[in-house]
């Protein structure tokens, strides 16, 4: 389900242990992966991780995004929710052990980090999924936390916001992470009834069964610039139908052109837009 | 005034490249706007303007016909002759504006829904009626504005409301009067003869009772001046408090 390319994508800003702005500096400076560019980090981060020559909208990690589109210190995320663990239903050992350095490596314990946060001023269920843990893949614990979020909304009145980005369900939990696609989408379609505003962000990459569940069926979808997004990956679609696929395919813009996002937002403007779209609705 | 004016010289005037489109409208009237895009279907039909705005605290939602004011956008917005996409793009948004309490304003200004090979495939008769059946569902106000060409089924489509306002010098009829006098009499030159028998001026279908108000337009047309004085009566009309 995951392309080649989407993996070999560097995501910058790794996790800091702490909740603290600062980074740990892992070499400083970094090229851009799609003019080659060897930008400065620091200034790279001040640019929102976007890239000043071309454009190009680096992965960020979950921490950095809430940080870039919440009030200072008002993410609050879902304590209740750290502990949860999966069963490791097909009994893998080398599934908790990837799981476990993963979460040595990040800071974080799992692909999905849920809160309650601030959008100048604006309360929100905020989720943000984590490109750089799993590959933001949705296993058993992903789905119940976005799912828990989802109905956190609903309990308080608020409005929901996904930002996805994940090469879809996590094969390591097997059908217990398809089903997880079921769970979420219920979950949207309760918010729906209950009147939630739901906002679904779309970044590089959102693929597979995440696609196939909450992150299409926001009232409002938004995509960052380039990001990729699809349902297969462009691999597995050009092995089936033989075919070389055209330039642009299932990218942001491509998804805007054929009908599937509302508009196209860039970093820098991502939180105004978010802002702007909880008054609308109000 | 318009009472001086030919109903074919308003059908000329509702199709004047110079007169304002709908974004241009939207743009004047309302405090902020934010477009959206997307049917979640197939595409984003250009014909077919939807978005969110605001006056003051109350907010709305648009959907709106959109010609081109040149040939290069004529092009993108097809002349602004809706597909079946660009209705299903229109009840998407209406249907939000009903989960969300909403009320909604759309504009109409079309020559009609597009006639093509492709539109007929993919049910451009099925797509009108199935955006009047949803529109008639609608529990959130929908205020209607004729603001140029309204034209056939294609205008129709976007305008079961609960007000129908048209400007003073826009047009809405079954179909052009170029139409009308080639079925009729075999003739479409004689659009200026249908254009009378029609009976397509605001006054007229003020007359018939299908439209609640007119708006008036100024006598030296441009576009400011058209702009302010069409708008100054929308605004403090308190259509707000629907
Ligand atoms: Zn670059």
């Amino acid at each position: 389900m995951i392309i080649d390319k989407i993996k070999k994508r560097s995501t910058i800003g790794e996790e800091p242990a702490s909740s603290s702005h600062a980074d740990i500096p892992v070499g400083k400076w970094v090229k851009c992966n799609k003019c080659g560019e060897i930008i400065y980090k620091d200034k790279l981060h001040e640019n929102n991780s976007v890239c000043p020559l071309c454009n190009y909208h680096f992965r960020l990690s979950a921490r950095r995004r809430v940080w870039q589109i919440t009030d200072e210190d008002s993410f609050k995320p879902f304590e209740e929710l750290q502990n949860i663990k999966t069963v490791n239903p097909l009994n893998m050992p080398e599934y908790i052990d990837k799981l476990t350095s993963l979460q040595e490596k990040t800071g974080m314990t799992e692909a999905v980090y849920c809160g309650i946060g601030k959008i100048k001023g604006e309360e929100a269920v905020i989720c943000v999924m984590n490109a750089n843990f799993f590959m933001g893949s949705m296993g058993s614990v992903v789905g119940e936390r976005i799912t828990y979020s989802i109905e956190k909304a609903i309990e308080l009145k608020l409005p929901l916001i996904i930002f996805s980005a994940s090469g879809g369900a996590r094969m390591q939990e097997g059908i217990i992470s398809l089903m997880q696609m079921a769970k979420t989408s219920s979950a949207v379609a309760k918010a729906n009834e209950a009147g939630i505003l739901y906002i679904s962000i779309l970044t590089d990459p959102t693929y597979g069964g995440v696609t196939a569940s909450f992150a299409t069926l926001g009232d409002v979808i938004l995509a960052e610039p380039g990001a990729m997004i699809g349902f297969a990956g462009t691999r597995v679609i050009e092995q089936t139908i033989n075919q070389k696929l055209p330039n642009g395919f299932q990218t942001a813009e491509f998804l805007l052109e054929h009908g599937f996002i509302d508009k196209i937002v860039e970093r820098k403007d991502m939180k105004d837009t978010l802002y702007k779209l909880i008054k609308f609705n109000k | 005034m318009s009472g001086n004016l030919t109903a074919w010289e308003k059908v000329e005037i509702a199709r004047s490249p110079n007169r304002p489109t709908a974004l241009e409208y939207v743009d004047y009237i309302f405090d902020e706007f934010m477009e959206l895009h997307g049917d979640r279907t197939s595409t984003d039909d250009k014909s077919m303007v939807c978005g969110l705005a605001r006056i003051g605290e109350q907010n709305y939602t648009i959907v709106a016909e959109q010609k081109g004011r040149n040939t290069k956008e004529n092009i993108e917005r097809n002349f602004g002759m809706p597909n079946p996409e660009s209705y299903k793009k229109g009840i998407r948004f209406m249907k939000q504006a009903e989960k969300f309490g909403r009320p909604i304003i759309t504009f109409i200004d079309t020559k009609g829904a597009y006639p093509g090979i492709t539109a007929e495939e993919r049910g451009q008769g099925e797509a009108i009626a199935r955006s009047m059946f949803e529109m008639s569902k609608l529990k959130t106000p929908i205020i209607v504005i004729v603001i140029g060409e309204g034209s056939s089924g294609g205008a129709l489509a976007i305008g079961v409301g609960d007000k129908i306002l048209m400007l003073e010098n826009s047009v809405y009829s079954v179909l052009s009067p170029e139409g009308f006098a080639s079925i009729l009499w075999k003739d479409g030159s004689r659009k200026e003869e249908a254009a009378e028998k029609m009976k397509l001026t605001a006054e007229d279908l003020y007359g018939f009772k299908v439209i609640d108000e007119i708006i008036k337009e100024p006598i030296r047309w441009s576009r400011k001046n058209c702009f302010r004085k069409c708008w100054r009566k929308f605004k403090t009309k308190n259509y707000r408090n629907y």
